[in-house]
């Protein structure tokens, strides 16, 4: 799965899980750009991207997830194998 | 709304729950306000939030008390204004094996172990006994789940050292306390787990990661169970099942195939499966549910087929047989409106999704679960919780020992609510120490995630951070709590800066972990004792107001500070003069008690 086609579907769980139709979610994009994304909401993301990706991440991966490009890392990591 | 009844997609629930919520408030105006607290040994954040969902599909619209992290024992045995004033309607308790606070180990003595089993009974008796007297409201108490290992591997059941064996025990105390007490009942979590798989279930994974005691995914399966509970005590259950014949009750089309070659009955696979079937839906008469037909069939024979030799379910058991050409709906309404009830309290079993579409769409609150093989009929009918039983009517000779059982137990009345010795009898233990390099990780972790008990809310870097700690201008303090439970790990830092003869607080937080433990005021003791030592006149520190925040809007002035400064959106600034006299405001912490320290 190439980079657009991650951030593409990313986009979507972000949109879904903070019922927002307007965010796009960048390499950039953290916590603080997004209002509702606190540390609860993060687990939900989490949990609804291992869902939609059908991957499981590490305990460390989920910690080193910062942003959203990190997110995007992870799953192109895991994807490829 | 499909989305909600089972079975449920639990991902799409969790990843949709603010949409879902949006949707369900749009769409109905009619429901029932409910207040209801849920008090949690672990996180209770989702479990809440998706059983906002269901119970708003089922007309109840809550509002919530949730306790902060871990607190339910303390939110439910000491004085809390807040839950008091909230008035619950129903409280919740989310307990889990995570929270049994003493198992047994291979060395204890049978006496030992009855004797911690019925300490921990206890504590919990005694909390649902004090709850009742303060809020006279049904209690919903999850049972424990069986342990995610068995050290002895298939012995844990049987010998009395084993996790298994032991939680199996008090589980069973909990149900004696059920049988005993109306208003009070379990939340078959042990079922739930089991059903959903126990691997999966409490994947530790979230455990360390979030402090849930079951799987993200696991949660909306706990909370859809919970919703019928809530439902079922509000006297908002299903009244009756509406059945379909040809496929439904047996296999095969009656009318075609005639009576003889149906399937029904212990010859072949798919005849056993409607029978058990019907064996399942003929229990429920014993639970006071009414059992109608509702058949596209020449009535002749849909009495022909319940005639069958192998049919449990004789004419005799239907309140009301429709068996003819009409549309299913119009017959559904007849069936309703004969009995007297709402079209929604009625069930459609019926192996035909037209149907169904037919019925739902004249009447979109009627539940008509899809039921696509029968052998998996009962599961979905099952799991629906349609008619979850919260009362069965007792006996006499039962309320009679109820009542007296209950006169014995309010003579041992609670007497637990001086807060300080409860704190005493947690033999807490705690280090209170400058920065160090083998915390600074858990250090940086606590500084970005921390948000209510937290003064200023700033940010640092683990290098920032190590920075600070190297340097002299700045005092540190990582303190870690230990209690007779365990380790709670580093739970509170602060970083003072020291400018002249002042300390000023740039960072003050603890994990909610440890609220109301008064570590903040063993961390206090410590820094003033620092800034004594370092010869400082003044301890400065601010409260920037944030979203998150609010708790500790007065935690300095609870720490004897004065308020120097305070602008129009709730910016403070304290201080506390460091020559008058300081009297250490922690008793009930043991400080540098940890390990070999």
């Amino acid at each position: 799965m190439n980079r657009d086609e991650v951030f593409d579907k990313l986009n979507g769980i972000f949109r879904q899980v903070f019922d927002d139709d307007e965010i796009i979610v960048t390499d950039d994009t953290t916590a603080n750009d997004i209002e509702d994304w606190d540390s609860f909401e993060h687990i939900n993301l989490v949990t609804a991207i291992e869902a939609s990706f059908k991957v499981k991440f590490t305990m460390d991966e989920v910690m080193e997830m910062k942003k959203v490009g990190d997110m995007a890392d992870a799953i192109q990591e895991k994807t490829r194998k | 709304m499909k989305e909600l009844e089972y079975p449920f997609d639990a991902d799409f629930i969790i990843s949709n729950k603010k949409r879902i919520k949006r949707q369900l408030l749009e769409n109905e105006s009619d429901f029932i306000d409910k207040k209801i607290a849920l008090l949690g040994g672990s996180t209770t954040r989702d479990v809440l939030l998706v059983l906002e969902l269901f119970l708003l599909n089922n007309g109840i619209r809550p509002t919530f008390y949730e306790s902060e992290y871990n607190q339910y024992y303390q939110d439910a045995m000491f004085p809390n204004e807040q839950l008091e004033s909230f008035q619950p309607d129903i409280i919740y308790i989310h307990t889990s094996n995570r929270n049994i606070e003493k198992l047994p180990t291979i060395m204890d003595s049978e006496d030992e172990i009855d004797r911690m089993l019925s300490n921990e009974s206890q504590k919990f008796v005694k909390m649902w006994d004090q709850l009742t007297v303060k809020y006279h409201c049904p209690i919903i108490q999850n049972n424990f789940e069986m342990p995610y290992y068995r050290l002895m591997g298939n012995k844990d059941s049987s010998d009395i050292h084993g996790t298994i064996n032991y939680i199996n025990h008090l589980n069973a105390e909990f149900y004696a306390y059920a049988q005993m007490h109306d208003n009070f009942y379990i939340c078959d979590i042990n079922y739930l787990a089991a059903d959903y798989g126990l691997k999966a279930w409490a994947d530790p994974f979230y455990w360390y990661m979030y402090k849930y005691a079951l799987s993200i995914p696991a949660i909306p399966l706990l909370s859809y169970n919970i919703a019928n509970i809530i439902k079922s005590i509000l006297g908002k259950n299903k009244k009756g099942l509406v059945l379909d014949l040809d496929n439904t009750l047996w296999g095969g089309t009656i009318g075609d195939d005639g009576a003889e070659n149906i399937a029904l009955g212990p010859e072949e696979a798919a005849g056993q499966a409607y029978s058990e079937f019907q064996k399942y839906i003929k229990s429920h008469q014993q639970l006071g549910v009414i059992l109608s037909i509702n058949s596209k069939n020449d009535y002749e024979n849909a009495v022909k087929g319940l005639n069958h030799p192998n049919s449990e379910l004789k004419p005799d058991d239907f309140v009301e047989i429709k068996a003819n050409w009409k549309p299913k709906s119009d017959n559904f309404e007849e069936i309703a409106s004969d009995l007297n009830v709402l079209p929604e309290s009625l069930v459609l079993v019926d192996d035909n999704p037209m149907e169904r579409d037919i019925v739902k769409r004249k009447f979109p609150k009627v539940s008509a679960p899809d039921l696509e093989r029968v052998e998996h009929y009962i599961e979905v009918i099952d799991r629906s919780g349609f008619f979850e039983v919260t009362t069965l009517s007792k006996d006499d000779l039962n309320r009679n020992k109820m009542y007296k059982q209950n006169a014995e137990r309010s003579k041992l009345q609670v007497s637990c609510d001086n807060y300080e010795e409860y704190l005493q009898s947690l033999e807490m233990k705690a280090t209170i120490e400058a920065f160090t390099p083998v915390y600074m990780a858990r250090i940086a972790q606590l500084t970005n995630k921390s948000n209510q008990f937290n003064l200023t809310t700033r940010r640092y870097t683990q290098s920032e951070l190590e920075e600070i700690s190297n340097s002299s201008d700045y005092i540190t303090l990582c303190g870690r709590l230990e209690d007779k439970f365990g380790d709670n790990g580093v739970v509170s830092v602060v970083i003072g800066h020291i400018m002249e003869n002042e300390c000023h607080i740039e960072l003050w937080l603890m994990s909610c972990r440890v609220l109301k433990r008064n570590m903040e005021f063993a961390m206090m003791d410590v820094m003033v004792a620092k800034c004594r030592e370092m010869g400082l006149k003044y301890i400065k520190g601010s409260y920037y107001p944030t979203a998150k925040n609010a708790m500790v809007k007065d935690f300095y002035q609870l720490q004897g500070f004065e308020k120097i400064h305070g602008d129009d959106i709730g910016n403070t600034e304290w201080q506390l003069d460091l020559t008058d006299d300081y009297v250490n405001k922690n008793k009930v912490i043991q400080i540098g008690g940890i390990g070999n320290e």
